[in-house]
């Protein structure tokens, strides 16, 4: 069944857009939330667990102090309050990948509450008010055998991996965000991004939405205009890219927009966002009775941190994302238009890596923005889930500056890239992109072209010197683009003046 | 075959020196287990081959000169709610049958420390819900003063082995008496630690904020030698207090010369009365006298709230309880059954196996208390069920506190009435859980207590016990109190009173664990 959508500039006629985002963090830390198990990614399965986060008959929680202390700074760097005080809970339900049937989650004691994040799109800045920052834990992993549609409904069995389970987790939730009108899917994606920018600044996450280590839900609502009321809300799940973001935020609001025009309801339910079909489905039916018969944790004792560490740790928080912003316009010498661009395509963090390896700022941005954003934009995905590094990109510009390459090969290189063949300088090896620098090999191809074109060499002999344009491209095309043009123009010139 | 009914501390004197093998004494025990735990049906598992081969290295460290502490050699059985690696923990439930966990509970992992071999598994009502081991999926424990009648619960297992003399030594668990109630009944000494003086880990939980690991053996001293070994602070919980243990040992051996001059002695007056069998009653007045005459100073001390605690305490408990048992599903270890079908003509699913599973694995006690909790904790009821609970909680923690200005330690009768006949209430939810009228206060405020036997009822000549509470991390104050109580009663008994139990008649056990009963 497919939806009927509204077109988005009649929705947003019609209806104003409120969106709140859930963000779940995987956090980097060397052992899971609570158990000495280590956390790395792409293990075997069910090698990295113990009784705890199996959640056998007497094992015990306790809590890893680094969690905590992430925990903190990242609701310090979201300008939240810090709780004197605050409990682990439990939230109950049950589920085949949850070894103990409940989540060690917190609910009414959050350990970071009350902030905001500053959103800027398009040159201008909105607020987004952040609810809650809280730890809890992640779960086990199913993977559903059989059957068409990859859920555990109609699969002939399921393996379950508890590698993931237990690893810290922080959900960021956001307050409704309203009042951002026709922008609010650019918005909803700029504070993904930023966001994670800020995760990344603070080192407390690998923050790589394709691992899941940052994970998405978009909570949506209309309403109509003129009214303050919000509407019934859906939360859309699966969203596991900034392009998904903004896409998945775009299509709720046509969709609701649809059944809103046409005298329906929303269903208040999750839906799951499908990257390749660009649609949204029906989850499950989602009411606010829910009930996880959340509990405090008898098993751990409550989390106080001291407010002189909470305040050094407020000292030792990087520098703030927009204030890092202005002095990076300001060493770069952006334009405002760059600077903008390169933050609304998530290219701030990548810029500067590829600057620190050694590019010029003006170089770095056009490979980013340019070619490099051209290739994830046809293959769908985001610029940091491509696959070719800032330490790359660097190279490739040293590689043309020092004429081992021009634009045409560098193109080619990144080909090589993007097919995972190497490093720059394997690929330029192995598919031979070098620039051909003895002369004598260019001075025979420029000799054929002569001998082809005589009436072109006979401009140029009569001072013509625009003319040589026809040869250069003969040459060119001999030398299957390796070959310096300025240096082939200089032996034509040569030969014939 | 004549029992061994040396205390552990004799056991110990005399593997130290030398005048005996501590192969010898876990001999004794297996053999008397296999003369009479077909009566008493204290174990759901002996591990035969275990205790013998720990024994031995035992002796032979003792050989080679070493020892990992007093009670190197001295067998001890264990409560089967607590995780041992390679042995069966089945908490008395269907739904763990065959689960043999694949690691050591802290307190079993001293156990091995201090050199102790452990006999086996012991009996209990299913995840320790109960009064009276009725409730084991395995079978009754029966009290070896009586056969027909409860060892108390839920750890009747432990009690009736140590009582049985089948076991010098074993550990129980107390959530709202289980470790004291038995002890009471059974005539044998148990002891609550402070909730955090001995490690949760590895003790499958029941209501985890007042569960506590503990001694059971038959007397006061023996009781501080166990406690020594398993008690101290555990990084893996995070509950356990990290503070040093007072010396046990010690207050237990001064308190033996039965001098009380100085120590004030709070009678709960909540504690008492209306509820409590005459015969208690009366060897309950005799133990205060009998340390008024040892030159302690009785007050009378009041503390209103316990008349509360009962039913805080079945608030809080089924609550914890319910979202402990969510993890017995069939999908990881245990019991699990496969419906042929769904109950929709479908496939089973995994919702399915779980249902089929707790449906045939769980007993009606735990299934009423999962009912309860989940209840309980439900939204819109939270506050008036659970949160309402946790604040007479801290009332009931006031009134400690109050009644400890007054006093050192608080006593009372230990248990209501004497051991009952099985079947009696075990259809009777409500009179079951009355059994744990006078210990439930502890549980909840987190406080020592030790039940020390106080005689026998003269109305049907069965065991009754006596209370003696004290402040947290002052453990020490009720060994002591208690000692000297013991030493008083000794003198007047003439000798242990479980020299005056009837014996216990010779019946082989059959093999157990995972059978029905």
């Amino acid at each position: 069944m497919t939806d009927t959508l509204l077109s988005y500039d009649d929705a947003l006629a019609r209806f104003d857009p409120a969106f709140g985002l859930e963000v779940h963090v995987e956090l980097n830390t060397a052992t899971k939330m609570f158990c000495g198990c280590p956390t790395t990614f792409g293990a075997e399965p069910n090698t990295q667990t113990c009784p705890t986060c199996l959640g056998l008959p007497g094992s015990m929680p306790v809590v890893n102090a680094m969690a905590i202390e992430s925990a903190i700074r990242i609701g310090l760097a979201l300008n939240c309050e810090i709780a004197e005080w605050c409990r682990f809970a439990r939230k109950n339900y049950f589920y085949p990948d949850m070894p103990k049937n409940f989540q060690t989650s917190q609910y009414d004691e959050p350990i970071a509450f009350e902030g905001f994040m500053e959103v800027e799109v398009d040159g201008e800045t909105y607020r987004v008010g952040i609810e809650r920052a809280h730890m809890e834990e992640d779960t086990g992993k199913s993977l559903h055998v059989g059957g068409s549609t990859g859920r555990i409904h109609g699969a002939d069995y399921s393996l379950v991996d508890y590698n993931r389970a237990g690893i810290p987790l922080i959900e960021i939730v956001t307050k409704p965000v309203v009042g951002t009108g026709a922008k609010a899917p650019e918005v909803a994606r700029a504070y993904v991004g930023q966001l994670r920018e800020l995760l990344l600044g603070l080192g407390v996450s690998d923050v790589r939405m394709e691992q899941g280590s940052l994970r998405c839900d978009v909570n949506l609502s209309l309403t109509p205009q003129g009214s303050d009321a919000l509407g019934t809300r859906t939360e859309t799940k699966n969203v596991n890219s900034l392009r998904s973001v903004e896409r998945a935020a775009r299509y709720e609001v046509q969709r609701h927009a649809a059944v809103l025009a046409g005298g329906g309801t929303i269903l208040q339910e999750t839906r799951h966002w499908h990257e390749d079909t660009g649609v949204t489905t029906s989850g499950r039916e989602k009411s606010d009775a829910d009930d996880y018969r959340y509990f405090p944790e008898p098993d751990l004792v409550p989390v106080a941190p001291s407010r002189e560490w909470v305040e050094q740790l407020r000292k030792e928080l990087p520098e703030p994302p927009h204030e890092k912003r202005a002095r990076l316009q300001q060493e770069w010498g952006f334009s405002d238009l760059e600077m903008r661009d390169t933050a609304g395509a998530g290219a701030l963090g990548l810029v500067e890596e590829t600057i620190a390896a050694g590019t010029t700022p003006q170089a770095a941005r056009k490979w980013w923005l340019g070619e490099l954003a051209r290739r994830a934009n046809e293959s769908e995905t985001d610029l940091a889930a491509l696959g070719v590094t800032p330490v790359d990109v660097a190279r490739v510009q040293a590689l043309v500056d020092d004429g081992t390459l021009n634009d045409t090969l560098a193109r080619q290189v990144l080909d090589g890239l993007l097919d995972g063949d190497g490093t720059p300088d394997e690929i330029v090896a192995a598919r031979h992109l070098a620039i051909v620098s003895d002369d004598g090999a260019l001075g025979a191809a420029v000799d054929t072209a002569i001998a082809a074109n005589p009436d072109v060499a006979d401009k140029i002999r009569d001072g013509k010197v625009a003319a040589a344009g026809a040869l250069i491209g003969a040459v060119m095309k001999e030398m299957r683009g390796q070959a310096d043009a300025n240096r082939v123009r200089e032996l034509i010139l040569e030969k014939l003046t | 075959m004549s029992a061994d009914r040396r205390t552990a501390a004799e056991l110990a004197a005399a593997l130290a020196s030398g005048d005996t093998t501590s192969v010898a004494i876990t001999q004794a025990h297996l053999d008397r287990i296999r003369e009479v735990d077909g009566a008493v049906h204290a174990f759901l598992h002996v591990d035969t081959e275990g205790a013998l081969r720990d024994a031995a290295a035992s002796d032979e460290r003792r050989a080679a000169g070493s020892s990992y502490g007093p009670l190197d050699g001295v067998p001890i059985a264990v409560k089967d709610v607590i995780a041992t690696r390679g042995l069966p923990t089945t908490c008395g439930s269907r739904i763990l049958e065959g689960w043999v966990p694949p690691y050591d509970a802290t307190v079993v992992a001293r156990l091995r420390a201090a050199g102790l071999p452990i006999l086996g598994k012991t009996n209990m009502d299913e995840f320790a819900m109960g009064s009276s081991t009725e409730h084991s999926a395995f079978g009754t424990t029966h009290n070896p003063w009586d056969l027909d009648r409860i060892p108390g619960g839920s750890g009747g297992g432990s009690a009736a082995a140590v009582a049985a003399f089948e076991a010098p030594l074993a550990i129980g668990t107390d959530t709202g008496g289980s470790i004291r109630q038995p002890g009471a009944v059974t005539g044998t000494v148990g002891v609550k630690p402070t909730y955090g003086g001995v490690s949760r880990y590895g003790l499958v939980s029941l209501a985890n904020s007042f569960d506590q690991a503990g001694p059971v053996t038959r007397t006061v001293l023996d009781a501080a030698l166990l406690h020594e070994v398993i008690a101290g602070h555990d990084p893996l919980d995070s509950t356990s207090i990290d503070q040093p243990v007072p010396a046990l040992v010690e207050a237990a051996r001064r308190g033996s010369d039965g001098d009380l001059t100085g120590v004030r002695i709070g009678v709960v007056t909540e504690l008492g009365g209306e509820g409590y069998q005459a015969g208690v009653l009366s060897r309950f007045a005799e133990s205060v006298e009998l340390m008024t005459k040892a030159g302690a100073e009785v007050v009378e001390v009041s503390c209103p709230h316990f008349v509360h605690a009962l039913a805080t305490y079945y608030l809080i408990l089924p609550a914890e309880a319910s979202s402990n048992l969510a993890r017995f599903d069939a999908m990881r270890y245990g019991l699990r059954v496969t419906p042929d079908v769904a109950e929709n003509g479908a496939p089973p699913s995994a919702e399915d196996v779980m249902r089929a599973t707790r449906e045939a694995g769980f007993g009606d006690e735990v299934k009423r208390r999962i009912i309860l909790g989940t209840f309980a904790l439900s939204s819109g009821y939270y506050d008036a069920y659970y949160g309402q609970a946790q604040k007479v909680r801290t009332l009931v923690t006031r009134d400690f506190e109050a009644a400890f200005e007054r006093a050192d330690v608080l006593v009372s009768p230990t248990a209501p009435t004497t051991a009952f006949p099985i079947g009696e209430k075990v259809d009777d939810p409500l009179a079951m859980y009355l059994n744990d009228l006078a210990t439930i206060p502890a549980n909840l405020s987190g406080v020592p207590g030790i039940s020390v036997p106080s005689g026998l009822a003269e109305e049907d000549g069965l065991p009754t016990g006596v209370q003696i509470l004290a402040p947290a991390m002052a453990d020490d104050r009720v060994y002591r109190v208690g000692a000297a109580l013991e030493a008083a009663l000794l003198d007047q008994w003439g000798g242990p009173l479980l020299d005056q139990a009837p014996d216990v008649p010779s019946v082989e056990p059959v093999e157990t664990t995972g059978e029905r009963r």
